[in-house]
């Protein structure tokens, strides 16, 4: 608790326990066609309430960066730690929620039980299931559609919903691969405010994938520039921008500014390849 | 209302084309009773007739036609025939009749539950270990395979000699004739049912920590139901299929396989043909009776 506070400083960062560690990560897979080297010497630190964004062209190694976080793909060099611990210990420990480009919410099952079943397969109870899933309908803004099928509910819907199952376990870390790619302009700003209040209610710390530069910016606290081929970090953006974010901030000349380093640094990565 | 009338129709023309059939079939037979009850018919003497292909008689004796369909033992049955036999079989007979083709149908039938239920307990089993694992994967699905590519009905009369050498007779099987031909479809829709959860879905459990055995129960199995459901209604007409011809070899005394067989020593043609219109009705109500319990089952899934 003591660290979310002296979180919010620049200065009392460095002393802050950091939650992902990476130090010169290697990850290379081997595919029919040869190896292909998706990672190579990644070195980030991400503190405890960090939103961060990972962006770059397709290919960069994004979802991949994640995926070893998250204990679901094994690096082949270099060294990663979540919590202190490795990836998978973090995993046992339930450390992260993750949030797949696709809802996947299971069709036979409703709202309220898709969001149960990592709190079943975890052992709580059935009180507290009840009151969890009360609560990250709330907080994803479905309440009343608990009992309605998937199939009943649009993509954003779908989508948050995905985002309370993730949530529902309450773990402090939360991973999400372009969780709103598919879906248009108008619900994904207003899916953006509302992750945004969800982040400065828990605290959370959020690691993001996304394509686009005005959800990075908006979003984050930092934001991670990558480039494919392999893929590799070209820049780190801290932003400077406020933890109260309202929508029209992305007219302020700061937002701009901002946008605009990343947009230099996506073309740098670029421009490397040819 | 459109579809009904398109069903209509092409029973209708199956109809038509069935009595129409009936004419050349049974013409030959038709002209020599008519002779021998003194009719004028050309040409005259049964030699005479011999070589003469069918088509030509019925234009020579068109007068004959209507008896073609209302022979005592054509070779081929006119439908009216079959329905007839097929009412006089079942609501006109005690069902406790040995004539009654709902006692024969019963008998088939508890041989194919039993089969059926053997069959898919057996392939829902192998599915799942073959999912599980890799060395049942690559030891059993190609003995499945083989298994099935032997005619039933070169294996049947040797299960059946084996079974009884050791002692097994009676229901039993028959029942494992069925089941042999039903697990198969169960295991290949299962084990494709198993694995239709993608990656992503596996992935999400991974980072629950879900054990192998929730996997299961709260992801494969659900998922394969709409697969297991396929598979149940090509089994049970398998099973079916299976226990009639369980019957054959035998010799057997009750059911729909032997009726057909009875039928076919006493050149019952109209006995042969209700006993098979029984059984694909039989057949029919079985796939009827899973698609409900699928269409009840999906819906409780909100699946459908
Ligand atoms: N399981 C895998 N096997 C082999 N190669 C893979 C695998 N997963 C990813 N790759 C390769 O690793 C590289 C990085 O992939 P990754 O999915 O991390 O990219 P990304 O940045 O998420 O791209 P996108 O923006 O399109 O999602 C790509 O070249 C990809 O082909
Ligand atoms: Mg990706």
């Amino acid at each position: 608790m003591n660290n979310e506070t002296m979180n919010q400083t620049a200065a009392a960062r460095d002393a802050a326990q950091p939650v992902v560690e990476a130090r010169g990560l290697d990850l290379t897979f081997q595919t029919n066609d040869g190896p292909v080297q998706a990672l190579k010497d990644v070195n980030l630190t991400i503190d405890k309430g960090d939103f961060v964004s990972f962006i770059g062209p397709s290919g960069c190694g994004k979802t991949t960066f994640l995926r070893v976080m998250a204990a679901l793909e094994q690096p082949t060099g270099g060294t990663i730690t979540v919590n202190g611990m490795t990836p998978d210990e973090a995993r046992r420990n339930r450390a992260y929620g993750y949030v797949f480009q696709a809802a996947g919410l299971y069709p036979w099952r409703t709202i309220a039980k898709n969001i149960r079943l990592p709190l079943e397969i975890m052992g709580y109870s059935r009180a507290r299931q009840e009151e969890r899933v009360k609560d990250v309908l709330q907080l994803v803004d479905l309440e009343g559609f608990g009992e309605k099928y998937p199939w009943q509910l649009s993509g954003g819907m779908q989508q948050r919903a995905s985002i309370a199952r993730a949530l529902a376990f309450d773990a402090d870390i939360l991973l999400m691969d372009e969780p709103f790619g598919a879906l248009d302009e108008i619900v994904r700003d207003h899916l953006n405010e509302q992750l945004l209040q969800l982040w400065a209610r828990t605290n959370k710390t959020i690691g993001f994938v996304t394509h686009s530069i005005p959800e990075a910016v908006y979003l984050s606290t930092r934001i991670v520039v990558m480039s494919p081929r392999p893929g590799r970090i070209t820049d780190v953006i801290e932003s400077p921008l406020p933890k109260e974010r309202p929508l029209e901030i992305r007219d302020t000349p700061e937002f701009i500014e901002i946008a605009h380093r990343v947009r230099e640094g996506l073309r740098a990565g670029h421009s490397y390849d040819d | 209302m459109r579809s009904l009338l398109a069903v209509l129709t092409v029973v209708a023309a199956i109809v038509v084309l069935w009595y129409a059939a009936c004419a050349p079939m049974n013409i030959k037979g038709v002209l020599t009773e008519l002779e021998r009850g003194g009719a004028q018919v050309v040409p005259e003497g049964a030699p005479a007739r011999r070589d003469m292909s069918a088509f030509g008689l019925v234009a020579g004796n068109s007068f004959a036609i209507p008896a073609t369909w209302a022979q005592e033992r054509p070779r081929l049955p006119a439908p009216h025939q079959v329905v007839t036999e097929l009412w006089n079989t079942t609501v006109m007979k005690k069902i406790t009749s040995k004539r009654s083709l709902v006692y024969h149908g019963w008998v088939t039938l508890s041989a194919t539950l039993l089969g059926f239920a053997i069959g898919t307990g057996l392939g829902i089993l192998l599915a799942v270990g073959i999912v599980h694992s890799r060395v049942m994967d690559m030891s059993v699905m190609p003995w499945a395979i083989v298994s099935q590519t032997i005619p039933i009905i070169a294996l049947a009369p040797m299960i059946i000699v084996v079974l009884y050498s050791v002692g097994v007779q009676g229901i039993l099987p028959k029942a494992i004739i069925s089941a042999y031909l039903s697990f198969f479809p169960v295991v290949v829709g299962m084990v494709k049912g198993l694995r239709s959860p993608d990656a992503m879905q596996l992935d999400l459990l991974k980072t629950y920590n879900a054990n192998t055995n929730q996997g299961f129960w709260k992801l494969r199995l659900p998922a394969s139901m709409p697969y297991l459901f396929a598979s149940l209604k090509i089994g049970i007409a398998a099973s079916l299929v299976g226990a009639i011809v369980g019957e054959l070899p035998t010799g057997a005394v009750a059911g729909l396989g032997a009726r057909l067989l009875a039928g076919s020593y006493y050149g019952q043609t109209v006995q042969i043909w209700s006993a098979l219109f029984g059984a694909a009705i039989l057949a029919g109500l079985l796939v009827g009776l899973l698609g409900l319990i699928e269409r009840a089952t999906l819906k409780r899934m909100g699946m459908s």
